[in-house]
């Protein structure tokens, strides 16, 4: 008799009557794809076997996306070399487009060129820039610290909105939950061209309680407010829906039977699960930071790899916006492995061999 | 003696409308009192507002309410928080979220030691006390472990462990054992016997009339928010007084029960148009498809034309997530007749759905073969088999999640209608076989238009049926189809499939958890444990002269008293 | 008593009740009203696409020098622009390129996440272990850095501009129709029409693939506010249409070196964006309501 042991399947019980959860995905078989799915499954059991996993999907992930830039900077209509000594209208001398052209490796066949791509890439040599003649690596290391400053703030902010709209607002009777979820929404619907210019006139021109441009930490505030208010509305209205869900489960129920003051189940219980899927989303947040991050920087004239991105993009420096788009997609893969961590922190399951990384 | 809970005419509404009405009950100390009812009855809530638990948008109303000396209708927050875990226990039905998945057993077990104001250092000691009292075994390691680790009983024994934490003079116990398997179900029931004994009043409340008789001293029938009966168990359900309580007692099916009604529902007539109709394909066999005239052959009812499914030696693995092999069904074999019903009994994880799903040709055999008419029907590919699906059909568990969400309850049966020759007069033939269907099933023309989520649960099941015989089958498979329902309900289902089995001759392969299900319905019984086949024979040698030692220990955890003594 | 209300087992049943009635009917006006108000915005907005010499009769592209930087006033209610422009005639004019921008950078991201997701959610294990890592890369170029890098290729213009935002949101929307079309195709009620007997043409179309579309409909009010919203943002970059041309982003783009003299030229083509991006929002969660509450009726 097994029904004491224990049972795996984190499939939910229905209401009356013992479901079978049986019926797993995969019908086995010694078909040729047994081996490696046994291996996989193997290393998905542990933790360290999914960390492992975890990088090498991060790392190809690297690999594919350098390969798309790579081969989009070949789409380009017209010879690069024009570009780098200033467009086709610059009209240079053919022995100085050869010489360009020797240069930079536009000779060599493609797939010599794809290979030094990645072999600089391997070195953390991103090419140099056609129109600021300088090392894409050095420009974009001069540049990112900023940027991850106003990203990193804009991220705090946006989760102290989130959490606090939640605890303050979220499954409460009356009226607060639902002007609450009210300006949840008209604040993840600002855009930052329209949010960053009001609260630079607002605050910075009119007021002038801030600084209009500024490299200290008076500088950062509208920067970072612009940018975390409208991801805050978001996550807000993720987190909520998730709390209102979780605060009508049972264990509510158990946890205020058992004498729990009320405002300690949404601090110990509710929030916990209400936290998850705004975790998930974070590493996505984050990326979706500093592609604003390209708008605010502008509008607050402040240094970082957005401003850079601007003037590349406009003047086509393509090595240069390849660099910037290589190194964002990176701390986009490292963000996300941050939030697997940070998800496997708060949910428990996931530690164990059966929650599976998903 | 001083009674420890007091309700007098304790009403309860929500927003004004009110749905517990003018309850009186007294809990003495070490007695057990059973509170009965189907969903909707308001037992829950009145257990609830014993703890000021039933929320803000609850008023609560009562002449007197007392608990554990307090009087609840004027105490305070603080008062109430003080009463709950440490005078009063409460333990949920289990289900994962009845425990924080989130949170480590251990975690959940202190709670109420923390609330309560023990200190940090005696709570890892005290929790595994309690875990090994609920009869956990490793206690050290199952605090350690997450909800989602445990097995539902030993969930639910987590559960009544922590209720227990303050050792409170009463326990309150809402459905302990619904979801629970029948051995698993019996051992918590043992649990909380063993309480009782040991001088804890406990309340009862349940669905199932043979689990609170197995514990209660008194015993209170709920109905539509009212006490419809209220006395001494033995009294009440041997000599029921009010009609909804005999109605109750006799909708349980068993052993007893066999070949009777289970409800006081009318018994379905169809006249002969009416089952020329439904039973069109079997009788004037040999229209449009080319595979009828072998199907022909061993059609109708009678069961020396052979079997109409056979189940030869199947097996089925599936590698689950951790890369093992898992074997579900094990060398199953079984032949079910014409127009007889064979009955598939087995706890969660037994491989009985599996089973049915290979019988449907949902799934492949990973070993063994299944035939149909005689005719190969596992091993095929789906074009070869798709004509002859309309001779076997199915009747799910969950109807809901079985009907297209975007149609209507006429949509759904009319997409199973198999469309005969075409023409102008199409669809009018269809809509008619819709309304024989609905009618068949004791619903109404009227209800084609209805969609499935504004149904009852028994009218949704209803409609399965409805679909299921649109192909007019040879054979349903019917897997579980009552145990989402109330008994009440279940009974006219069950009595609707007798009466349709009568008129129509088809052959049903039921599947269920539920040993007095099946042994109402059953011609033979197939007694599944760990994906083999431990017992098959007649309903009444399986269940009565069980030979085989894991169907004793089924049959002797069944709570219901009638079986035990006809065993 | 506590806080976190407990549901009753049974939600208590719907009638009668005043307060109750009270409360749901101050739900449904503040609901009600927040949709007509939505409309009304979209139906002007799109007045304004259609014919915008009915809501603003004068000329966006007449220059006043006289009359440069005027802040609003009567005569000009969104006041003028550097060239004496009227903001209000640009604004109202703006809309129909805007707006075509946005409705054409959706359905390029809906036909090519259908595409995706299609070939992902049906075409087998291998096709949809291919999508999946496609989509996986796709999103690591977040937000508006796909469409920079297309800009950067090609150059600006409305056209790049509007396949940039296109491509753009083609991630999210494949992401979500794979999955929808997996969640249709495991579900009971496609196994219930194979069991039927059905053959897989007819449960493709008539089954799976009107449920997996379902809710793109919902999601396409919500992505077409979301793609006017990019747009604008690589126009306030001057990666768009040029001046003078009438479009929101590119008005953006002008009003940002004037910011700190007149703010007006910078703000009402912005909060015509907020306030049109958010009517979007608050339609789509109606849509969404009423085909959830429809289905339970």
């Amino acid at each position: 008799m097994t029904a004491e042991t224990t049972s795996s399947a984190p499939a939910t019980v229905g209401p009356v009557g013992p479901v079978s959860p049986e019926e797993p995905a995969q019908p086995a078989g010694p078909g040729p794809a047994a081996p490696p799915a046994a291996l996989l499954a193997r290393l998905r059991a542990s933790l360290p076997g999914r960390i492992a996993l975890r990088v090498l999907s991060a790392l190809v992930l690297l690999w594919a996306v350098a390969t798309i830039v790579f081969f989009l900077q070949h789409l380009v209509p017209g010879d690069p070399a024009l570009a780098i000594l200033g467009g086709a209208s610059a009209n240079p001398p053919p022995e100085t487009v050869a010489a360009v052209r020797a240069q930079y490796g536009f000779d060599q066949p493609l797939l010599v060129q794809y290979a030094d791509f990645l072999g600089g890439l391997v070195r953390g040599d991103l090419g140099s820039s056609y129109t600021m003649k300088e090392p894409v690596a050095r420009i974009i290391a001069e540049q990112i610290v900023p940027t991850l400053q106003l990203t990193g703030a804009s991220l705090a902010i946006a989760w102290a909105i989130a959490i606090g709209s939640t605890l303050l607002t979220a499954a409460r009777p009356g009226l607060a939950a639902r002007i609450g979820s009210g300006l949840e929404v008209v604040l993840a619907a600002l855009p930052h061209f329209w949010l960053g210019v009001v609260l630079l006139v607002v605050f910075a021109v009119t007021l002038q309680w801030l600084p209009v441009v500024d490299d200290g930490p008076a500088g950062l505030v509208l920067p970072a407010l612009t940018l975390g208010v409208p991801l805050g509305g978001f996550l807000a209205q993720v987190t909520r829906d998730e709390f209102d869900a979780a605060s009508r489960q049972p264990f509510v129920l158990s946890a205020l039977s058992r004498g729990t003051r009320p405002g300690d189940v949404r601090w110990r219980h509710v929030l916990r699960h209400a936290a998850l899927p705004g975790i998930a989303l974070s590493g996505w947040g984050l990326g979706s930071l500093i592609s604003g991050a390209v708008v605010v920087e502008v509008i607050f004239s402040r240094q970082g790899i957005g401003q850079v991105l601007v003037t590349a993009v406009t003047s086509q420096d393509l090595p240069l916006v390849i660099g910037v788009t290589f190194v964002v997609a990176l701390v986009y893969v490292i963000a996300n492995i941050l939030t697997d961590l940070a998800a496997v922190a708060v949910d428990p399951r996931l530690r164990t061999s059966i929650g599976g990384a998903s | 003696m001083n009674a420890l809970i007091t309700a007098q005419n304790l009403s309860v509404s929500f927003d004004d409308v009110e749905v517990v009405h003018d309850v009186s009950l007294t809990l003495r100390p070490g007695s057990c009192l059973g509170i009965v009812g189907e969903s909707g009855s308001g037992k829950s809530v009145t257990a609830r507002s014993l703890l000021g638990l039933n929320g803000e948008r609850a008023a609560v109303r009562a002449d007197r309410l007392e608990g554990a000396g307090t009087d609840l209708l004027r105490a305070s927050d603080a008062q109430l928080r003080a009463l709950r875990g440490r005078r009063i226990g409460y333990v949920l039905q289990d289900a994962l979220v009845s425990l924080d998945p989130l949170r480590r057993v251990g975690a959940e077990i202190a709670e109420p030691l923390r609330v309560h104001g023990v200190p940090r250092r005696a709570r890892e000691g005290r929790v595994q006390e309690l875990l090994a009292a609920a009869g956990v075994p490793e206690p050290e390691l199952r605090a350690r472990q997450l909800p989602s680790e445990l097995s539902g009983g030993l969930r639910q024994r987590a559960l009544i462990a922590a209720a227990l934490a303050l050792d409170p003079e009463v326990l309150i116990a809402d459905e302990p054992t619904t979801a629970l398997d029948v051995t698993v179900q019996a051992q918590i029931l043992s649990l909380l016997e063993a309480n009782l004994a040991a001088g804890r009043a406990i309340i009862l409340i349940s669905h199932d009339l043979a689990v609170v008789e197995r514990l209660a001293d008194e015993v209170l029938v709920m109905k539509d928010g009212r006490v419809v009966e209220q006395g001494p168990t033995s009294q009440v359900l041997s000599r029921p007084a009010d009609p909804y309580t005999r109605r109750l007692l006799a909708a349980v099916p068993s052993a007893r029960s066999r070949g009777s009604r289970l409800s006081d529902a009318p018994p379905l007539e169809l006249s002969a148009r009416d089952r020329e109709a439904l039973g069109a394909r079997r009788r004037g066999a040999g229209s449009s498809d080319g595979t009828d005239a072998a199907g022909a052959a061993g059609a109708p009812g009678s069961p020396a034309d052979g079997p109409v499914l056979q189940v030869e030696v199947i097996s089925k693995r599936f590698r689950g997530p951790d890369g093992r092999e898992r074997t579900v069904v094990d060398d199953v074999s079984f032949a079910l007749a014409a127009g007889e019903t064979l009955g598939i009994v087995g706890e969660s994880g037994s491989g009985k759905s599996t089973t049915a799903r290979i019988a449907l040709a949902l799934a492949e055999p990973s070993a063994g073969r299944v035939l149909l008419d005689g005719e190969a029907w596992s091993g095929l590919r789906e074009r070869r088999r798709r004509d002859r699906r309309r001779r076997i059909s199915v009747v799910p568990q969950d109807p809901l999640g079985s009907f297209d969400p975007r149609w209507d309850v006429g949509r759904t049966i009319a997409d199973a209608v198999p469309a005969e020759t075409g023409g102008p007069a199409r669809s009018e033939a269809r809509a008619r076989r819709v309304r024989e269907l609905l009618e068949a099933v004791g619903l109404t023309a009227a209800h084609a238009r209805r969609h499935p989520l504004s149904l009852s649960g028994g009218q949704r099941q209803r409609v399965a049926i409805a679909r299921a015989l649109a192909t007019s089958p040879e054979i349903l498979v019917l897997d579980e189809p009552v145990s989402a329902l109330d008994v009440s309900i279940q009974a006219q289902v069950l009595d609707l499939l007798g009466d349709l089995q009568e008129a129509l001759g088809t052959a049903h392969l039921f599947i269920s958890h539920d040993l007095g299900v099946v042994h109402h319905v059953s011609d033979r019984v197939l007694v599944m444990q760990a994906g083999r086949v431990v017992e098959q024979g007649t309903a009444d040698d399986v269940f009565f002269r069980p030979q085989h030692d894991y169907t004793r220990e089924l049959v002797a955890a069944l709570p219901h008293p009638t079986l035990q003594e006809t065993a | 008593m506590t806080a976190l209300a407990t549901a009753p087992e049974t939600a208590a049943p719907a009638a009668g009740s005043r307060s109750r009635a009270r409360r749901a009917r101050r739900a449904t006006a503040l609901r009600s009203a927040s949709f007509w108000l939505a409309a009304v915005v979209v139906v002007l907005v799109l007045l304004a696409a259609v014919a915008p010499g009915l809501l603003a009769p004068q000329d966006p592209l007449e220059i006043s020098l006289g009359e440069s930087f005027d802040a609003p006033s009567a005569a000009h209610v969104f006041g003028t622009d550097q060239s004496g422009r009227d903001v209000f005639s640009r604004v109202v004019h703006g809309a129909g390129q805007s707006l075509a921008i946005g409705l054409g950078a959706t359905a390029i991201g809906l036909v090519g996440a259908i595409v995706l997701g299609l070939l992902g959610g049906l075409g087998g294990r291998l096709a949809d272990a291919s999508v999946t890592r496609v989509i996986e890369v796709l999103y690591a170029f977040p937000g508006i850095l796909l469409a920079l890098i297309l800009i950067a290729v090609y150059g600006s213009s409305a056209l790049t501009q509007m396949v940039a935002v296109g491509v753009a949101t083609m991630p999210g929307y494949a992401r979500m129709v794979r999955g929808q079309v997996l969640a249709v195709k495991g579900s009971l009620y496609v196994e219930s029409a194979r069991a039927l007997g059905h053959s897989p043409a007819r449960i493709l179309t008539r089954t799976i693939l009107p449920n997996a579309f379902r809710p793109l409909t919902v999601l396409v009010t919500l992505g077409v506010g979301q793609a006017i919203v990019w747009a604008a943002a690589l126009g306030f970059l001057g990666m768009g249409v040029q001046p003078p041309t009438a479009e929101w982003g590119a008005m953006l783009n002008a009003g940002r070196t004037y910011i700190q003299q007149a703010w007006w030229m910078d703000f009402f083509p912005g909060i015509t964006i907020v306030v049109f991006t958010l009517s979007l929002t608050v339609l789509g969660r109606h849509l969404q309501r009423a085909a959830d509450s429809g289905a339970s009726r």
